[in-house]
């Protein structure tokens, strides 16, 4: 009977953080990589695999010493664990995708002050049982990517015309009707990008509104 | 007098025409959060440059003297930058969280959680990086840099809070309210900080 109560609690802490409580469209954490990487779909893409390593990981070590953990020092151990995998994460785009280790710039070590990270370690990780905390760090994690990528190819497709660089609209330049909007790629783009899809969602889900937005706002 | 003008452009780069917040991204999460009155909004700024411009000199500091001294080069300490930088920041916040409550009981108060948010603040980090990746070799170019950082940051969300404190009275659709419209706001900011782009260089 005990299983029974589990299984439930494991299929839904794993959909949870895809939309319910979707890190950036409903929490509103993580937003300096949300606004940073998302001019175009493939630095998202690298950012959303990095942030997904270091959520699993850090998830569990911080579950499997929870019980080790004094409640003073426990911010402190959550971010020196965090720190190791970014370095390890940071280490490894560097040696295998330079180029985009350039293009991301600082934002790969800035994944040490994700508040989802530190967030989920705080609030379930450090809780839970390994089982339980590694499916919530895995649908954080998608829930984050796929926000990510969405956001992305928003602002690329109306930024170039194409997104995943594959063109889709015909540009001007090329003898089309579509005149990108270079606002787009740039930090304007991002901010009114992200804002108005924020307006989309609470027009599709009116009711919640206001729960949703008390996590972040204030 | 050559030395002097180039600290002021690099002051002035850093507070308008690369300000962290409204183009690098950098520090959103309290940008959006504590922007909501004008008085919090300026004592977060305070709290920020303070902690910033101890941290972004430490760890200069660190990074240069130690990290990255060629007699150390044998032991490959720059692997362990990430992990210095951060419990460099996270003991500058808690100094200043130590300072406040004893000598600013009240401000200590209305800051609530936000003061030891400081430590997740990217903008902090995020300075202590670029000081890495625009490599400052001058000591007092990195301190003016940080110190510029945080000014850069306090003039924007006192700019955020103003707007906000009048947008209460305007009419804004509901699905908008709250993040989204404060996104859109932020959004027109940038905008209008593009404008510097052109200033310098």
């Amino acid at each position: 009977m005990a299983g029974d109560v589990k299984e439930i609690n494991l299929g839904r802490t794993f959909t949870a953080g895809i939309w319910d409580q979707n890190p950036v469209f409903r929490l509103l954490l993580g937003m300096c990589p949300t606004l940073a990487v998302t001019a175009s779909v493939k630095p998202a893409l690298t950012m959303g695999l990095c942030v997904t390593f270091v959520l699993i990981c850090s998830n569990i070590v911080v579950s499997l010493m929870r019980n080790l953990l004094k409640p003073h020092l426990r911010i402190l151990m959550f971010t020196l664990t965090i720190a190791t995998f970014v370095t390890i994460a940071d280490m490894f785009v560097r040696a295998y995708a330079p180029q985009m280790s350039k293009e991301l710039g600082p934002y790969v070590p800035l994944i040490i002050v994700n508040c989802i990270i530190i967030g989920r370690a705080e609030a379930c990780a450090s809780k839970n049982n390994l089982i339980v905390s590694i499916t919530d760090g895995l649908g954080m994690s998608i829930g984050f990517t796929f926000a990510l990528c969405i956001l992305a190819s928003v602002r690329e497709l109306l930024a170039t015309g194409a997104i995943f660089e594959y063109p889709i609209l015909n540009t001007a330049g090329e003898g089309g009707w579509f005149t990108p909007w270079a606002a787009m790629s740039m930090p304007v783009g991002a901010f009114i990008t992200l804002g108005l899809l924020l307006g989309l969602i609470n027009v599709t889900k009116k009711n919640r509104t206001s729960k949703a937005g008390c996590h972040g706002l204030r | 007098m050559d030395y002097v003008n180039t600290l002021i452009m690099a002051f002035i780069s850093v507070v308008l025409v690369n300000n962290l917040v409204l183009t690098k991204f950098l520090g959103i999460c309290p940008y959006l959060g504590v922007s909501g009155r004008l008085d919090m909004a300026f004592g977060m700024g305070m709290a920020v440059t303070f902690v910033v411009t101890l941290s972004g000199t430490l760890t200069w500091l660190i990074d240069h003297l130690i990290l990255m001294n060629p007699a150390l080069s044998a032991y490959g300490l720059e692997v362990t930058r990430y992990v210095c930088f951060i419990l460099v920041i996270a003991g500058a916040v808690q100094l200043v969280e130590m300072y406040l409550r004893k000598f600013f009981p009240v401000l200590y108060e209305s800051f609530g959680i936000f003061l030891p948010l400081i430590t997740t603040n990217c903008a902090i980090l995020g300075l202590c990086l670029f000081l890495n990746l625009w490599e400052i070799q001058d000591f007092v170019t990195a301190v003016v840099l940080s110190f510029g950082a945080g000014i850069g940051f306090t003039v924007a969300i006192c700019i955020m809070a103003g707007i906000r404190e009048n947008l209460k009275t305007a009419d804004v659709p509901n699905c908008l309210k709250g993040a989204p419209i404060t996104l859109i706001t932020a959004g027109l900011l940038a905008l209008a900080f593009m404008g510097f782009a052109g200033m310098i260089k």
